[in-house]
């Protein structure tokens, strides 16, 4: 079976005292040729499991497999048909971005042109600075580059590591264009973001906080099963207002989001009453209002 | 091409680009070899004599002639005041004081003995020491000219004296350069090799462009000899550049052939290299990895028998030099360069190193982990 399976797993770090839970009792399945995004604060454990997936890492326990290979046993095989791009920028920044295509194409026994069909929509774009050295690159230059050279030797699944953190809006909007071709050419993608409204982007997402998976799904199924209503409150003095709203008995909790302040009404209740000046007006619920309500009934 | 050659033209690549390294493997060769010889001298000299004489006879006044006239020291006090020598002392000044009593000349005419004192200075132990042993040679020898001079008239006793010529094998001007240049150049080849490589692997870990080599399918020995080869070849070419300056500022030329040296050097690079790379396995960054090398390379230096006599040191340090790299470095160094050695002479020494160099590879190898 292709695609990526994961079987219960969990990784602590050591500490001074005790250790830290980076991954507790992982189970997810992603079918061949999906883009799944994986979603969660930093810190919540997405970097722990793509380093376990892409075998720089071995799991406490629990099995993995990557296109039907084994993460411990195959990892050999494995290394060949994974690309990683890592969170932070992990190319020779004194080569140039022809050398360090180049390089990365021939430590995986293939060359540019062979599967320049792969990276021909990303490379055109920076294919103008290809004597330029990577170091000097703009960030969202930089990723395009990564993307380019995790892709450069045709793998079957591709690990994106926060690939847009830090990358401004318009980029971040192509590269998630990009990744959707990609798709179409039948590579299994995870990607990470700690940004929620990218996940509707994805074919289905996995809300991760402290190590622990609290739902996965597709956005739609993820938004419809948020089954209570919520509220999008605005008014002149906000701090006062959101005060105001966690107060109240009608409200299960109250939280900023943007210029709005979030309201989720308990059952069967019915809109609070509010004074005229503040804007109430009742909305579909985002990926961010179910992750924070999964994080709250996870909590306890 | 092959994946290696992939590496090392990525190696060099970045070699060339570093204008850091670049800087290094010419230029520290360069200065180190123009400025440490002529200033690690072994000879002692300018030593600083203040003489209280209290005799004032023609007899003292030979005496300190005689001193300065060598040349080694330099009379910076004369008087006949005690308290003013020793502030001469105190102040560092003076490295010796020579006191000529009283009745000098007077007490060795008629009781054919006087007495000399000689307060040495021992801040700088080097200095104070040799300088010591100089001036009682000095004395020494003046004692016998003027016993052999007052006993001429009676010619048919001819006085006892034993005279000492020596000569200096391998090195006939006892030029102290022809032994401390060959080990200079050991020292640098060691100090480029181990920091070099010390901190590139680290390097990578730093900028995170280790992630990525180590999902790929490189193989580990693969990446290992990626990072050796350059460095062993930046190596070799700063010994040659090391041998150009012997020859044409020293005038050395080695009595043995070249090609036993580069032989050696060859074995041995792999061994400080190795070490580099053990080192930068280790660190997690580039600071702790120079702190390191820097550790083990103060002690292989100054325990490499190059600054002091291994035949000194206490039986534990000599363990230690016995498995220090540049001990054995050095010594065949010398051999070559000083006494012709061929390569059958120093096999005891090359499969030593050659056996080094294997384990410290091979731990090298080992100890990089491509998983945690």
């Amino acid at each position: 079976m292709n695609g990526i399976t994961i079987n219960n797993i969990s990784k602590s770090y050591p500490l001074k005292k005790g250790k830290q839970e980076a991954l507790k009792n992982i189970e997810l399945t992603i079918p061949e040729g999906e883009l799944f995004g994986l979603i969660g604060p930093d810190g919540a454990g997405k970097t722990t499991l793509f380093r376990i997936l892409t075998t720089l890492l071995l799991p406490d326990s629990g099995t993995a497999s990557v296109n039907g290979l084994d993460t411990t046993k195959d990892f050999m095989q494995i290394r060949k048909e994974v690309g990683y791009m890592p969170g932070r920028f992990s190319l020779y920044t004194d080569l140039t971005v022809e050398e360090n295509l180049n390089f990365f194409a021939n430590i995986f026994n293939t060359s540019v042109k062979e599967n320049y069909h792969l990276i021909k929509e990303v490379y055109k774009m920076i294919e103008p600075f290809k004597k330029v050295r990577a170091g000097k690159l703009s960030g969202g230059m930089k990723q395009k580059l990564a993307l380019s050279c995790a892709l450069i030797h045709k793998p079957k699944t591709l690990f994106l590591d926060e690939p847009t953190t830090g990358v401004d809006a318009v980029s971040r909007k192509e590269f998630w264009e990009l990744l959707r071709s990609l798709r179409a050419e039948g590579i299994t993608i995870m990607v990470s973001t700690p940004y929620m409204d990218e996940a509707s982007l994805c074919d289905r997402v996995g809300l991760i906080q402290q190590g622990s998976m609290m739902g996965v799904d597709t956005p739609q199924h993820l938004r419809n099963a948020f089954g209570k209503k919520l509220l999008s409150v605005k008014g002149p003095d906000m701090l006062q207002l959101l005060r105001q709203l966690q107060a109240m008995d009608t409200v299960e909790h109250a939280y900023p989001f943007g210029e709005y302040h979030h309201a989720v009404l308990k059952d069967a209740a019915f809109l609070p009453e509010l004074p005229a000046n503040i804007e109430v007006k009742e909305v579909e619920p985002d990926i961010e209002d179910c992750f924070i309500s999964l994080m709250r009934t996870h909590a306890g | 091409m092959s994946k290696l050659g992939v590496i090392l033209s990525k190696e060099f690549r970045q070699i060339i680009r570093n204008p850091a390294i670049i800087r290094l493997i010419f230029i520290m060769p360069v200065i180190q070899l123009l400025v440490l010889p002529n200033a690690a001298d072994y000879e002692i000299k300018n030593i600083n004599l203040q003489v209280t004489d209290h005799d004032h006879s023609a007899l003292s006044r030979r005496l300190i002639d005689n001193i300065s006239a060598t040349g080694y020291f330099k009379v910076i006090g004369y008087g006949s005041d005690r308290n003013q020598a020793m502030v001469a002392i105190e102040k560092d000044k003076a490295d010796l004081i020579l006191e000529i009593p009283h009745n000098f000349e007077r007490d060795l005419i008629r009781e054919e003995s006087a007495r000399l004192m000689l307060a040495v200075n021992a801040i700088n132990g080097v200095k104070a020491s040799l300088g010591g042993a100089y001036l009682n040679n000095l004395l020494r020898q003046f004692n016998g000219d003027i016993r052999t001079e007052w006993l001429q008239p009676d010619r048919l006793q001819k006085p006892f004296s034993i005279t000492t010529t020596f000569t200096n094998w391998f090195n006939p001007g006892m030029n102290y350069k022809y032994f401390m240049v060959p080990g200079i150049l050991v020292l640098l080849l060691t100090m480029v090799g181990m920091n070099l490589t010390a901190i590139n692997i680290v390097r990578e870990k730093e900028i995170g462009t280790i992630e990525q080599i180590n999902v790929s399918p490189i193989k580990k020995h693969h990446f290992i000899l990626g990072k050796l080869i350059p460095f062993w070849v930046l190596g070799l070419v700063v010994l040659t550049i090391g041998f150009l300056i012997a020859r044409l500022v020293y005038g050395i030329v080695p009595l043995g052939a070249y090609w036993t040296i580069y032989v050696f050097a060859a074995v041995y690079l792999l061994v400080i290299l190795g070490m580099g790379l053990l080192v930068s396995t280790f660190s997690a960054t580039q600071q702790q990895a120079m702190l390191v090398s820097f550790f083990i390379m103060m002690i292989f230096i100054l325990m490499g028998g190059l600054y002091t006599s291994i035949d000194s040191m206490p039986e534990w340090a000599k363990w230690i030099t016995r498995i220090n790299p540049v001990t054995y470095f050095i010594e065949v160094m010398r051999r070559v360069v000083l006494k012709g050695a061929n390569l059958g002479d120093v096999t005891k020494e090359l499969s030593i190193i050659l056996g080094y160099a294997l384990l410290v590879n091979g731990l090298a190898i080992l100890s990089y982990r491509k998983r945690s």
